[in-house]
């Protein structure tokens, strides 16, 4: 897929990430409008998968987990853009008996998930067990795991940085949504994550650092992530992001992290946003 | 009424687990094994001995452990995890909870030093809410077999099973009295004595109070039923109900708190059932202490002494 085709699944997820939270006023748009270029290059170029034969060993395949559940709607937009599901079933999103949860479930059976998350920390590690699972299998293709940055105020993260690197796990391909906002406010306010690709480096992790914004950069970054694998070493893609990105004013702030647009906010972040594919 | 039981010998029941994983090393390509630095501890060392590619030290990081177990069932992996009770339980019960559980992870979460008998570490290390928290759990069964040979055998079952479980077992060298060719079923208790005049349903290190508190009171012409109840969940209700049925009162005993535990459920089964009088050997809400196994047991009131008393305090409530 080219650039151009994939600026505008990003501009519809957009659209969709907006809708979706306005329609039940919960989730968090937020880190999933700074996320939608990220998921967009993902499962339109980087990951190797087949959605219309979705499996949960996914054998043969590349592995994403959402570690930092609460951004699902990006992740259901792109995925249903990516005919994993209906894009009608866009609709459901947190409605009672649907299969998209507030938080991503692998107990509704969702294709395309593999692991519930949302309370935070635990990602990585699934991936890295993930990962050391298909390398007894002989399965040479990589797992992916996307986290927040105030996610990685949980120690759990750490324990699992350390392992990776310890245990020369260097099929996962980690990335870090660098936003730079939590639900309190800046990171740097309310937890520093200090010199974050320094802490990589140290935990013994190739550590590349990216705009999440530009297509192109992050095609070429994953590609060198996947050129750096399989030498020992873990690898970390820093992703700077803007949180709130694509809608102007929920842009340079951390308060629609968790907060729905009203009516009238819908209308203004649906007009800043180019409807592509034609909204579910 | 006589209450005769062979004895084959004294081991621990870690080490029953630690068997029973050495011998899935060898019929289960599938199988591995992840341990939080307490190889020995665990009796794991023959499994990783062997199978060290299948073998996983993670270092003292449960909750790195847990969820990477969760990650390595994709792709058919059947991970074991191996710590002690407490760190198996109470540490980790988000990473349970979301990575296994709620994710329908086929992890079995071994967990050894459970409850007083792991003795002069105190009460930072004996864990005594472990069974109430993993029977709270949705999709989770949970199994505290009684001896050596029960563990091996639990052990090698849980395999077969395809969900996340629990595994409780000790540290301290207790009587083997389950055949060593016994038959393990997942669910199903095992009648130790028939009798008439109460039920004593137990389960780990509690089972060989319960026979000798058995044999205790036949000598006093009391006829006690000695059931194994080494399923906590799925509980085996037909055998509880059978059983509450023919004598009319029923004692729990547990090396567990009361609260929460397998004489909560068995209370929960004979009241929508078949409300039958029932009495509760286990901890009351207390913490543990250091001290030998045998000592703690008696001041904590887990002991032969304790379910003789309650055998005969259900029987005056009939």
């Amino acid at each position: 897929m080219d650039i151009k085709t994939m600026e505008q699944y990003a501009s519809q997820t957009r659209r969709d990430i907006v809708r979706m939270v306005a329609a039940v006023n919960s989730g968090h748009p937020g880190g999933s409008l700074g996320c939608a270029d990220f998921f967009t290059v993902m499962y339109h170029k980087i990951l190797k998968q087949d959605p219309k034969n979705f499996t949960m060993d996914g054998e043969g395949e590349d592995l994403f987990f959402l570690s930092n559940g609460h951004i699902s709607p990006v992740w259901y937009s792109t995925l249903a853009r990516a005919n994993y599901f209906p894009v009608s079933e866009l609709a459901t999103f947190r409605k009672l008996n649907s299969r998209l949860q507030g938080h991503p479930s692998v107990d509704h059976d969702l294709p395309g998930i593999r692991a519930a998350s949302g309370s935070l920390g635990q990602g990585l590690s699934m991936g890295i067990g993930a990962a050391e699972t298909k390398k007894l299998n002989g399965d040479d293709r990589f797992v992916y795991v996307l986290m927040g940055d105030g996610e990685l105020q949980e120690g759990q993260i750490w324990e699992a940085a350390m392992y990776a690197a310890a245990k020369n796990v260097d099929n996962i391909i980690a990335s870090v949504d660098y936003n730079g906002r939590q639900i309190d406010g800046d990171v740097e306010d309310v937890l520093s994550l200090g010199n974050l690709k320094q802490k990589w480096q140290a935990f013994g992790w190739e550590t590349l650092e990216v705009d999440g914004h530009n297509m192109e950069e992050m095609i070429s970054t994953y590609e060198k992530a996947q050129e750096l694998s399989g030498k020992g070493k873990p690898v970390m893609v820093l992703l700077k992001t803007e949180m709130g990105q694509g809608v102007d004013y929920m842009m340079g702030t951390h308060k629609w992290h968790g907060a729905a647009p009203n009516a009238e906010q819908l209308e203004s972040a649906l007009n800043q946003l180019e409807e592509t594919l034609g909204d579910y | 009424m006589e209450k005769k039981i062979t004895i084959l010998g004294e081991k621990d029941t870690r080490s029953g687990f630690g068997e029973g994983l050495h011998e899935l090393g060898k019929s289960h390509p599938n199988v591995v094994a992840l341990c939080a630095d307490l190889t020995g501890s665990l009796k794991m060392n023959a499994f990783e001995d062997d199978f060290s590619d299948r073998f996983f030290q993670v270092g003292i990081s449960e909750a790195n452990m847990i969820s990477m177990a969760a990650g390595m069932t994709i792709g058919g992996k059947i991970p074991f995890t191996g710590t002690f009770a407490n760190f198996s339980t109470g540490r980790v019960y988000d990473q349970i909870r979301q990575s296994v559980a709620y994710s329908g992870k086929n992890v079995k979460i071994c967990a050894s030093h459970a409850g007083l008998t792991l003795g002069e570490d105190g009460a930072t290390h004996q864990i005594l809410e472990d069974i109430g928290m993993m029977k709270m759990m949705p999709n989770m069964t949970v199994i505290v077999p009684a001896d050596f040979n029960q563990t091996k055998q639990a052990t090698k079952a849980i395999a077969d099973l395809d969900g996340p479980v629990y595994l409780r077992f000790g540290r301290p060298k207790v009587p083997i009295f389950v055949a060593d060719d016994a038959e393990f079923v997942i669910g199903k208790a095992d009648t130790i004595f028939e009798g008439k005049d109460v039920s004593i349903i137990a389960c780990g290190h509690m089972v060989y109070k319960a026979i000798e508190a058995a044999q205790e009171l036949a000598k006093e012409g009391i006829d006690a039923e000695v059931i194994n109840m080494h399923t906590i969940k799925p509980l085996d209700e037909k055998a509880i109900l059978a059983s509450a049925q023919k004598t009319g009162c029923v004692v729990t005993a547990e090396e567990h708190m009361i609260n929460g535990g397998l004489g909560d459920a068995v209370a929960q089964v004979l009241s929508r059932n078949n409300p039958t009088p029932q009495e509760f050997v286990g901890v009351n809400d207390t913490f543990g202490e250091s001290g030998t196994p045998n000592e703690l047991m008696t001041k904590y009131n887990i002991d032969t002494a304790d379910v003789i008393k309650a055998a005969k305090k259900a029987i005056s409530r009939k």
